[in-house]
């Protein structure tokens, strides 16, 4: 009953770095023996080896303590952690060293998470420079140390550095089991703080999140659609692989235009984000269209693959979950599909006929 | 063991902006001299002839042929930029579109080096009209099982049968066409049959309208009773076309056209919300904007691998599933959105007539140039299933 699966990385993957995120996951974060170990073992070393080869700071630059990659590079090791479906805060570290660098501040070598995640949350500075307020369903909040978080300082939005064990949190966890805590900031004295630049705003830090999500959607997807494939493959009923059945290819070609779509959008809003200089309407575009569509792609995908699968595919035991309850999941954070939309069709409406076209041809 | 599904993330080259901004710049005159109109469906005259001569003149067609044969050696992804603004504009390419796509690189690979001296530099110029034969009575998209036989006298071929379903073949200049030459074999069901190029101002070849439901005469039958087609229209091998047809479907599945056939409805549908939707329009613009954006960035990227030499096969197939089933549901998507628009609102004519139109042509966008039921078998195909 376990298929040969293959959530890697195109063999031609150029991306050096993907290289090594995919070799370190593939030694001590494969889904399948995740799944099976059914305890948290594997966390400590995996961290260890992910900390030595200087990914989860990836987009920090050296001077700040991390490792200084590109733009690109931190995407694919995203897209990795996507393709894993990784139940540890990769992505959100990284996410948090990049958010913390837009303000020139030091990222700690320790894992981290970021707030809000949230469209609608709102943390504050108050006049004595401390952080008030609420962030919900805080990916691994109680697996960080440290949690980056954008805040309101009074108009000027503010870049601080929170120790985790100064929040309080409420713990909850998502689809697949992993924490999505409540953070409360009860006048938390920030470990660091700067401004944020001039443009940036929530809406800036929500369209990184939604790029982030997005690649780890679409890496996700496409390793559900290897496993689908092969086990359509060999899974025999009426004397045949089920995968001859026409109705069963019909379905499958769909999962593939499924995850065909997310893997277009998203590696083009990770790409326009790599390459923006500002928070214009081409990248809004970009990291909202990537989000709702990924989200979308999430949603049709889970529900062919398991029909693919049948029966094995809902038990604990069998790894499909992993995969499909995360991109379930991962829709809802930093802005879910309806969100992005409304945002996306009120900026598009704003515009004015007349300017739809080229926008879209812009990109 | 699945193959990787690419769709790497291109970017236009700069030449592409000032491109655009030509073609932008000459679509603007021609509808300011009524040429036609970007918000009126159908209305324009479809097929016009002077229309694509100062396409041609502009060097529009046959960007990326040879300069020998009239081309001007451009990228595919130039010519992607001239397709796509000629579609969200709705400018009238009918023509020529045909002869551009496909009929013209089957011509460069496969005609002898006369023929394609005489006809490429005219398609290049606006002057041809194709059509493609293929659909027959009993064959449809089992493309092999067509019966039109070309049977070989002294100098050429006669040919006997019917093509049906066949755009364009009241203006036509040519066809391209698959004819029976040998019957199948045992062991190839594809083997018999061979590529023509027919004038179709071949005594014997008839041209009988099939109107559509839209009102559009979109359809033919065309009729060959001893129809004579000489040696030298022969396209490639003989009985062996189902080995040619394969490697320009990429560019066939993929191009803008493929997800662009309704846009009108779109900035309709922008026009009628006004500035300040309520949340269920702007959501649902939102959707339709989003998917759009998908598209086209496989659609480009598809292209992009194209001009690199790659052939993404599975690509462009997935291309023209997602796309055709998009464009197929945009009128219906629009439509409820603007369902508790007030009767009255401004715009809301416009959008009403963009909606008739689009929902009425609808349907043929998941059959023409491959059903979806065929292209996922391609896909399925591709995913290593069959």
């Amino acid at each position: 009953m376990h298929t040969e699966a293959k959530w890697i990385v195109p063999d031609e993957s150029d991306h050096m770095v993907a290289e090594t995120a995919r070799r370190i996951l593939t030694d001590l974060a494969d889904p399948q023996t995740i799944n099976r170990a059914g305890n948290g073992a594997w966390k400590e070393p995996l961290w260890r080896a992910l900390t030595a080869a200087g990914l989860p700071l990836a987009w920090v630059p050296a001077a700040l303590g991390g490792s200084g990659a590109d733009a690109a590079d931190g995407f694919a090791i995203v897209d990795v952690a996507g393709r894993f479906a990784l139940p540890a805060p990769l992505a959100e570290t990284l996410a948090a060293g990049w958010l913390l660098a837009r303000a020139g501040l030091a990222a700690p070598a320790t894992p981290m998470t970021l707030a809000p995640t949230r469209a609608h949350d709102r943390i504050a500075v108050g006049a004595d420079g401390r952080l008030n307020g609420r962030a919900q369903r805080v990916p691994f909040a109680r697996d960080a140390q440290h949690i980056a978080v954008l805040a309101d300082g009074g108009g000027q939005p503010m870049i601080a550095l929170a120790a985790r064990a100064d929040c309080r949190l409420s713990e909850g966890r998502n689809l697949a089991g992993d924490p999505a805590d409540d953070v409360a900031f009860p006048a938390v004295k920030p470990l660091r703080i700067a401004p944020a630049p001039r443009d940036f705003t929530q809406s800036s830090l929500m369209l990184l999140g939604a790029a982030v999500r997005s690649v780890q959607i679409a890496g996700a997807l496409e390793a559900i659609l290897a496993l689908s494939v092969a086990y359509a493959n060999t899974r025999v009923a009426f004397e045949r692989p089920i995968g001859k059945f026409q109705a069963v290819q019909q379905n499958l070609a769909r999962l593939a235009g499924e995850v065909a779509a997310a893997l277009a959008v998203a590696g083009s809003a990770a790409d326009a984000i790599a390459r923006a200089d500002a928070w214009d309407d081409g990248v809004f575009l970009e990291a909202a269209a990537a989000k709702v569509r990924t989200a979308e792609a999430a949603t049709e995908a889970a529900a062919i693959a398991h029909q693919v699968f049948g029966a094995i595919g809902i038990t604990r035991e069998h790894v499909l979950h992993r995969f499909t309850l995360r991109v379930l999941s991962w829709r809802d954070d930093f802005g879910n599909e309806s969100y992005w939309a409304a945002e996306l069709g009120r900026r598009v409406a704003g515009r004015g006929a007349d300017e739809f076209w080229p926008l879209i041809a812009s990109r | 063991m699945t193959p990787g599904l690419h769709f790497d993330p291109i970017r236009l080259p700069p030449q592409c902006d000032a491109l655009r901004a030509q073609v932008r710049a000459f679509l603007a005159e021609e509808i300011a001299a009524g040429t036609f109109d970007p918000h009126r469906p159908g209305g324009a005259e479809l097929y016009n002839r002077a229309f694509s001569r100062r396409v041609g003149a502009k060097g529009w067609i046959g960007m990326t042929w040879p300069k020998r044969y009239g081309g001007h050696e451009r990228s595919h992804l130039e010519r992607y930029v001239v397709t796509e603004e000629f579609r969200a504009a709705n400018a009238p390419a009918h023509l020529h579109f045909v002869a551009d796509r496909q009929s013209g690189p089957i011509l460069l690979k496969y005609a002898a080096e006369h023929v394609k001296k005489d006809i490429l530099p005219r398609i290049c110029r606006g002057e041809l009209c194709f059509c493609i034969g293929m659909s027959e009575p009993g064959s449809g998209s089992d493309l092999f099982a067509a019966k039109t036989k070309a049977t070989k006298v002294d100098g050429g071929w006669r040919v006997n049968g019917s093509k049906v379903w066949t755009t364009s073949a009241h203006v036509a200049d040519y066809m391209l066409a698959l004819f029976r030459t040998s019957p199948r074999t045992e062991d190839n069901r594809r083997h018999g049959l061979t590529q023509f190029l027919v004038d179709m101002k071949t005594p014997g070849v008839i041209v009988n309208p099939v109107y559509q439901m839209s009102g559009t005469r979109g359809f033919n039958e065309v009729v060959f009773d001893d129809a004579f087609v000489p040696d030298d229209h022969v396209l490639g091998e003989i009985d062996g076309a189902w080995k040619q047809a394969t490697s320009e479907l990429a560019y066939e599945r993929s191009g803008p056209e493929r997800f662009l056939d309704t846009f009108q409805v779109l900035p309709a549908l922008i026009r009628a919300l006004g500035p300040q939707p309520d949340v269920r329009g702007a959501e649902g613009l939102g959707r339709l904007v989003a998917q759009l954006h998908a598209l086209r960035r496989m659609s480009l990227s598809v292209a992009g691998m194209l001009q690199a030499g790659k052939e993404p096969v599975v690509e462009g197939s997935i291309v023209k599933d997602l796309g055709t089933i998009w464009e197929q549901k945009l009128p219906a998507r629009a439509r409820e959105l603007a369902a508790f628009l007030e009767p009255e609102a401004a715009n809301r004519a416009t959008l009403d007539e963009q909606l008739a139109f689009a929902t009425v042509i609808a349907p043929k966008l998941t059959i023409q140039g491959g059903t979806t039921e065929i292209l996922r078998g391609i896909i399925a195909r591709g995913l290593g299933l069959r």
